[in-house]
C-alpha cells in the first residue's frame, strides 16, 4: 500500500507548472538567481528556519579541492515525531523537489545531488527512481541541462538505515560517508566542509519544492504570503486528537486556534508544536502564531484532547529521545535517561519539587552543552509539559490511573 | 557446506562492491543490499567487507550496530515494525502490539522459532495521520486495528508459501506484492 490519502487542503504546489521554475532560474546569472531567492526571504522548512539564500551564497563562494566538486543534498530523513508532510510531497510532487535541487546545483555550481531518503520510506524508492529516469530522458538531468553549456548535474538516491539523528545535517553527511550517524562539531559548516569535505548544501524536501515554486511565480508573490519574518506558505502535519488529521497548507503566522478550528480540534487541552523536540503549549497559549518569530515549527502539530494524561505524553517523548540519542555526547546520552527516570518517579508519585527543580537544572545543562540539536532540544517537551501541567503531574497516586488512554 | 556458504557470501560482497564502489561511502549501501539477500549482516560478512574496503572490522560493526535497520542478529524473513511514537500510541498501538504478540507467541525484540517473523518497535514512521501504523519489510499498513493483525500475518504467510528456505524468492515475492497494491 502506498499511503496516498494524507492531504487535507489543496496545496499551492499543485498549481505550479513543473519545469517553469527551472526554466526561469536558468535564464538568470548565478548571482541574480541567489538574489531572487534572497528577495523571497525563504527560510528552511525543516524547522531551524535558516535563510536558504544565505546558505546557498556561502556554498557558492566556497572553494572546491582540485578534482572534487560541490554537492546538493536533499534531506528526506523526515523523522521528527508527528511529521509526514515530506511523505506527501515526495509521493505527489517529487518533480518539484528534484527541480529545486537542480536550481540549487546551478546556484552553487554543484555537479552531484543526493536525496537521502529515510529507511521507513523505502516504499517510495521505485517511484522516485522512475521520476529521475524521466528527468534524465527529458534532459532535465545530465549534461548541459536546459541547453546551458557546462551545467552538468545528476541526482542519486541514498537510503537511510533507521536513525532519527541523521536528520541533523552533519550526522546525515556522516551517514552518507559510511559512518555512524554522529553529528560533527560546527564550524566548519557543511557549506564549506560537507560531504567528502566538499562544499555541500543540505536542504529540506519542502524547502526545495518551495524554491521551484518561487522561481515559477516570483519572489514578490511568495513574499506577499505569510508574515514579515516568516514568508510564504507552510505545510503542517496534523495528527493526534482531532477530527481530520492530515497535511494542511496555511500561510505562516496562522494562530494555533485557527488551525485547530480547521482540523476539528477545538476542544484540545494542549498542542505539541514542532514534534518531540518542540514545545507543548496549553490552551491558554492557542492565540500564538505558528511562525519562526513566535511558535516555530517544522510543521509537526500534535493535538491532545481533554482526556490525555500529559505525563504519559512527556514519557513517550523521553522514551523516544533515549532510544534515538546517538550516544556521542554525555549531556544527551545521560540527560535523557535521567529525565525519563524522573518522569517514572512522577508517575509513581515519588518526586519531590526539589528533585524536579534539579531536573530543570539538568535540562538547562543539556540545552547548553549538547553537541547537536537533538540533545539541545530534547528537554523542551519535558520542560513545557512540567510547567504547563504541573498541577496534573505532582502528587500522583502510585497506582497507575486507568482509562485515560 | 560451511565453506560453500562463505564462498557464496564472498562472491556476493564482490558483486556489491562492483555495484556501489570500493569506497567508505559505499559501506551502508553495501550492507543494506547484503542484508536484503541474507537477512543479517554476519561476523563473517563484516570481516570480508572490512577487508575489501580497507577498514577495521570494528568500524563495520560500529555502523551495523548504530542503525536500527541493519542487523547483526539473525531475524525473521518478515520484520514487523510497529510504531510506538506519540500519535500511534494515542491511536491505540498498545492493543495492536498485544495482538501481534498473541498471534506470534513472541514479545517485541524476538523472532519466531521458525524464522518467519520478528517483532520490533519503530520510532515515528511518518504515518501519524493514519495511526496506528506498522511496516512489514518494505510495506506500510495504516490505521491498523487489533482485529486486522491476523489477516496481515496471513498475507505474509501466503507470500512465504512453500519456499521457506529461500530468502531471495521471498524478497522477490514481497516486491511483487508491494508493486501490485
Amino acid at each position: 500500500m502506498i499511503p496516498r490519502d494524507g492531504k487535507r487542503t489543496p496545496l499551492t504546489f499543485e498549481s505550479i507548472t513543473p519545469g517553469a521554475g527551472l526554466t526561469a532560474a536558468l535564464k538568470l546569472s548565478r548571482a541574480d538567481l541567489i538574489a531572487e531567492l534572497a528577495a523571497s526571504k525563504l527560510r528552511g522548512r525543516g524547522g531551524a528556519g535558516f535563510p536558504t539564500a544565505t546558505k546557498w551564497n556561502l556554498a557558492a563562494a566556497a572553494r572546491v579541492q582540485e578534482g572534487q566538486h560541490k554537492y546538493v543534498v536533499c534531506n528526506a530523513d523526515e523523522g521528527e515525531p508527528g511529521t509526514f508532510k515530506d511523505r506527501v510531497l515526495l509521493l505527489d510532487h517529487a518533480d518539484l523537489v528534484f527541480e529545486g535541487m537542480t536550481i540549487a546545483a546551478r546556484a552553487i555550481g554543484a555537479r552531484k545531488g543526493i536525496l537521502y531518503l529515510r529507511a521507513e520510506y523505502i516504499y517510495m524508492r521505485r517511484l522516485l527512481e522512475a521520476e529521475l529516469i524521466q528527468r534524465r530522458e527529458a534532459g532535465l538531468l545530465g549534461s548541459a541541462i536546459g541547453g546551458l553549456e557546462g551545467f552538468d548535474f545528476d541526482i542519486a538516491i541514498r537510503m537511510g538505515a533507521g536513525a532519527y539523528v541523521c536528520g541533523e545535517e552533519t550526522a546525515l553527511i556522516e551517514s552518507l560517508e559510511g559512518n555512524r550517524g554522529e553529528p560533527r562539531n560546527r564550524p566548519p559548516f557543511p557549506v564549506d566542509t560537507g560531504f567528502l569535505r566538499q562544499p555541500t548544501v543540505v536542504n529540506n524536501v519542502e524547502t526545495l519544492a518551495a524554491v521551484a515554486a518561487i522561481f515559477a511565480k516570483g519572489a514578490a508573490w511568495f513574499r506577499a504570503i505569510g508574515s514579515e519574518q516568516s514568508t510564504g506558505f507552510k505545510l503542517f502535519s496534523v495528527s493526534g486528537d482531532c477530527e481530520r488529521p492530515g497535511v494542511y497548507e496555511f500561510p505562516f503566522a496562522i494562530t494555533i486556534a485557527d488551525l485547530l478550528s480547521q482540523v476539528g480540534g477545538t476542544n484540545a487541552k494542549a498542542v505539541q508544536v514542532g514534534g518531540a523536540s518542540g514545545t507543548c503549549l496549553p490552551a491558554s497559549e492557542f492565540g500564538r502564531r505558528l511562525a519562526f518569530e513566535d511558535a516555530a515549527t517544522g510543521g509537526s502539530i500534535i493535538v491532545f484532547g481533554p482526556g490525555r494524561d500529559m505525563l504519559l505524553v512527556a514519557k513517550n517523548f523521553m522514551e523516544f529521545f533515549v532510544e534515538e540519542s546517538c550516544g556521542q555526547c554525555t549531556p544527551c546520552r545521560m540527560g535523557n535517561v535521567k529525565l525519563l527516570e524522573g518522569i517514572e518517579m512522577l508517575e509513581r508519585g515519588e518526586c519531590s519539587s526539589a528533585y524536579l527543580s534539579e531536573l530543570f537544572g539538568l535540562c538547562e545543562t543539556m540545552q547548553l552543552a549538547s553537541k547537536c540539536g537533538l540533545g539541545q532540544s530534547s528537554p523542551n517537551a519535558f520542560l513545557s509539559i512540567m510547567h504547563g501541567f504541573r498541577n496534573e503531574i505532582m502528587g500522583r497516586s502510585p497506582v497507575p490511573m486507568r482509562g485515560e488512554r | 557446506m560451511l565453506v560453500n556458504r562463505q564462498q557464496r557470501m564472498q562472491d556476493l560482497i564482490q558483486q556489491l562492491i562492483e555495484r556501489h564502489g570500493r569506497t567508505r561511502s559505499a559501506l551502508i549501501p553495501i550492507l543494506q543490499d547484503l542484508q536484503r539477500e541474507d537477512s543479517v549482516v554476519s561476523d563473517f560478512a563484516m570481516q570480508v567487507v572490512a577487508d575489501e574496503l580497507g577498514i577495521h572490522p570494528a568500524e563495520v560493526y560500529g555502523v551495523v550496530s548504530f542503525y536500527s535497520f541493519l542487523d547483526h542478529e539473525p531475524r525473521g524473513r518478515f520484520v514487523i515494525r510497529l510504531c510506538r511514537t506519540i500519535s500511534c500510541e494515542m491511536a491505540g498501538k498498545a492493543r495492536v502490539a498485544r495482538q501481534l504478540e498473541n498471534e506470534l507467541g513472541i514479545t517485541f525484540g524476538q523472532s519466531t522459532a521458525d524464522g518467519r517473523f520478528s517483532l520490533e518497535w519503530a520510532s515515528c514512521i511518518g504515518m501519524c495521520d493514519q495511526a496506528p501504523a506498522l511496516l512489514v519489510n518494505e510495506r506500510v499498513y495504516a490505521r491498523v486495528t487489533a482485529d486486522q493483525v491476523h489477516a496481515i500475518l496471513d498475507e505474509c504467510r501466503q507470500v512465504f508459501g512453500a519456499h521457506a528456505a529461500h530468502a531471495e524468492r521471498v524478497a522477490v515475492a514481497v516486491a511483487v506484492a508491494g508493486g501490485a497494491s
